[in-house]
């Protein structure tokens, strides 16, 4: 036991003297919160320094009325399309919108034109725009008085509660419980696949370089082997540690000086952009409200287990790789079983837990131990049942111990192991060696 | 001080050893000879308790071996390599705390010899900055700092320089003279003729012999004399190849069966007789003529 605590020691200090370690975690929250906050002051400067673009509407129906915008007017006027064509190109408008004379019951042929490429904003925008008016036109034409047409108009948003066992209530929103497991499973999968990379360095390097045969003569590979991935783990967490209070103290500060809401919901509503999700309209407050509903105890406890279980259960297998090779470049071969599951509970968080964390296989990607470190991340902030989540860390525990086993197998002849390429094969006679 | 019976190992269909036994007296240096591939290796890293012999018994001072007796071996393999990032001191420390020791010891022990080799610069360097031979000697203090009464060395001359070589050699030694039993596994004959009190030689997983190197030589010599005469009586047969060098004459002959001294008394009878020595084989001859001899009955049975 004393002997593991001297690798586990050794392999925690040796990382994180190395001032590549002190760059890369003090660097790494720099660098998020200054992108952030250079994209934030990007969009602010970009909206007060727009000039507003104004776009020439000839319409042949005199019907339509487009509402100026922030950013877009509309000018109409009865210049030929000629005319209007010619505004643009010589740069007095922005763009032409051209509406020919059109059924309402099948509008066709209304033209956009521009110098540049209208983006995707504007040409909703006007679609939406005509969608309405020739909406209304219609339901005026079939005899609906307009005055009750816009007293019909209603805005609706639905407040979800979450009902707990004990009956207790707690406001809950989707948006909200989508980041937080986007979040988590994402920073697990990245903790495995970078540490687990390091433990497998770590083996390797200690078995090219021939040290490990006299620190064998010291200890049993099994010690050498758990003191390294406890080590590495250690560097980890202390790693993820200062991340936390960096990035708290940071955003803060990046807060306080652009005096802006809360840049952690706007990191949100960019995550929630890019996966095409509707950007949330929620007010800071009601945020706020579902951020307190959340069971902090459980989503952190639970983070800590799954980031370190799935990295114990990982960094096993990455520990028996790296025995049972030469080289880095040998490696390759024996990634593709470790990097699949990964990959697959990865892809699994997007394309089932986080939009359906209820479903069958959501369920089964949060219960199998080489999945459920990132899948059960997704899942924890919609509420899990109790029964689940034991079964799941109890599997994983499980889990983490036969890898650990596997490895440890593969481990102590394949560290002594030199010059030979091994096949599945030879490692499936290593395990099988009793001694 | 160590005593190995009947010990067994295969690695699949392969013998690594085969009925090896082996008795090793304290305080002597001890060669394990052998060509490569022969079970050296194999027997060295189960006296470590690296790997586990598949039958056998393995005792040190009449116990049985156990993962306490750890930190009374001191290892140096063969192919061997320290941390290159790490800094001298901190991968001293490290080994010997590894072996057992406290820090407090370990950290006085490292100095003093850190101090006798005139290495206390070095303290603070790292090892990818260190010659190789600099290296070699970091890593042969880092095998004995806690002081093992059986030192194990694989090849311990090789990467060191003539002048680094004799400097091991002395503390080698040195520790035999403090009582450390020493088993010196290695090719280079002269080493052993030089160092070594008993040899064993183990050739295609068996031991084919051991001894003290005295037993060794006699019991494998040829019974062949160097003669010299002069004044011949008569010409001498011409089967002898004789040799005539300014009235001396100088041939070797076997004893065929006689004692030497019959031998001599024809000799003497021949002409006088300037030299009359036996041939001692060297261990380099033993050495390459068992491990043929063995092939070629392997081959031929």
């Amino acid at each position: 036991m004393n002997k593991i605590w001297l690798v586990i020691q050794r392999e925690y200090l040796s990382r994180v003297k190395k001032k590549s370690f002190l760059l890369a975690t003090l660097l790494t929250p720099l660098i998020f919160p200054a992108i952030m906050g250079i994209f934030i002051w990007i969009a602010v400067n970009e909206k007060e320094n727009q000039s507003l673009r104004i776009i020439e509407v000839v319409d042949e129906n005199n019907l339509f009325f487009m509402e100026s915008s922030d950013q877009y007017a509309f000018s109409f006027s009865d210049r030929s399309v000629e005319e209007a064509k010619e505004l643009v190109q010589i740069g007095d408008r922005y763009g032409f919108l051209l509406i020919p004379k059109i059924d309402l019951e099948d509008p066709q042929g209304i033209t956009y034109y521009g110098e540049e490429n209208p983006n995707m904003n504007l040409i909703s925008y006007l679609e939406s725009s005509l969608r309405k008016k020739i909406e209304d036109q219609r339901l005026y034409d079939s005899g609906i008085d307009p005055q009750i047409l816009s007293e019909i108009r209603t805005s609706v948003d639905v407040t979800a509660i979450t009902l707990d066992e004990e009956g207790g209530e707690r406001v809950s929103d989707a948006t909200v419980n989508y980041a937080i497991g986007f979040l988590a499973g994402i920073l697990i999968y990245m903790f495995i696949f970078i540490y687990g990379n390091q433990i497998m360095q770590g083996v390797i390097e200690e078995k090219s370089s021939r040290i490990v045969e006299i620190l064998v003569s010291s200890l049993k590979p099994f010690q050498l082997m758990m003191g390294k991935i406890v080590g590495i783990a250690g560097v980890g967490l202390t790693q993820l540690l200062i991340w936390i209070v960096l990035i708290g103290t940071l955003t803060t500060v990046v807060t306080g000086f652009l005096g802006m809401q809360m840049p952690q919901q706007q990191a949100m509503e960019m995550a929630q952009a890019d996966m095409g999700e509707a950007v949330p309209n929620g007010e800071l407050g009601e945020i706020l409200a579902v951020i307190q509903g959340i069971d902090f105890v459980t989503l952190v406890g639970a983070f800590v287990f799954y980031f370190l279980g799935g990295y114990l259960l990982y960094g096993a297998l990455f520990a028996g790789i790296g025995s049972a090779v030469d080289a880095p470049s040998d490696a390759q071969q024996f990634m593709l079983p470790v990097t699949i599951p990964l990959i697959v509970a990865y892809m699994g968080l997007f394309v089932f837990v986080l939009q359906d964390p209820n479903s069958t296989t959501s369920f089964w990607l949060s219960i199998v131990p080489l999945t459920s470190p990132i899948a059960m991340m997704g899942r924890i902030s919609y509420g899990v049942p109790f029964w689940e989540l034991f079964l799941s860390m109890g599997l994983l525990i499980l889990g983490f111990l036969a890898t650990t086993w596997l490895a440890g197998k593969i481990y102590r002849i394949g560290i002594l192991m030199h010059g030979t390429k091994p096949s599945y094969k030879t490692l499936w006679k290593w395990i099988k060696t009793s001694n | 001080m160590l005593e190995i019976k009947q010990l067994n190992k295969t690695y699949g269909k392969n013998r690594a050893l085969t009925d090896v036994d082996l008795h090793v007296p304290k305080g002597v240096i001890f060669g394990l000879l052998g060509p490569n591939g022969a079970g050296k290796s194999t027997l060295i890293r189960i006296i470590n308790q690296i790997i586990d012999a598949d039958s056998g018994e393995i005792q040190i001072n009449g116990k049985k071996l156990a993962p306490d007796h750890i930190s009374q071996i001191g290892y140096l393999p063969e192919e061997r390599g320290l941390y290159k990032k790490m800094k001298v001191w901190d991968q001293m420390l490290y080994f010997a705390q590894l072996k057992g020791m406290s820090k407090a010891e370990s950290k006085s022990r490292i100095n003093a010899w850190l101090g006798k080799m005139d290495m206390l610069s070095w303290r603070e360097k790292k090892v990818e900055d260190l010659s190789k031979g600099m290296a070699q000697k970091v890593q042969f203090i880092s095998t004995i700092l806690h002081e093992p009464a059986l030192l194990i060395l694989d090849e311990p001359f090789s990467g060191f320089d003539p002048v680094n070589a004799e400097i091991i050699k002395d503390e080698i030694l040195e520790l035999k003279e403090k009582g450390t039993t020493v088993i010196l596994s290695t090719h280079r004959m002269e080493s052993v003729e030089l160092l070594c009190d008993q040899v064993a030689m183990i050739n295609k997983s068996c031991k084919i012999l051991d001894g003290s190197i005295r037993e060794v030589k006699s019991s494998y010599r040829p019974n062949i004399f160097h003669v010299t005469l002069e004044d011949l009586q008569a010409p001498l047969p011409s089967a002898w190849k004789a040799v005539e060098d300014g009235g001396l004459w100088h041939f070797s002959l076997a004893l065929d069966g006689k004692t030497p001294n019959e031998l001599l008394a024809e000799l003497m009878q021949m002409g006088q007789v300037a030299r009359f020595q036996e041939k001692i084989p060297s261990m380099e001859d033993i050495f390459i003529h068992q491990v043929k001899n063995r092939d070629y009955e392997i081959e031929h049975v």
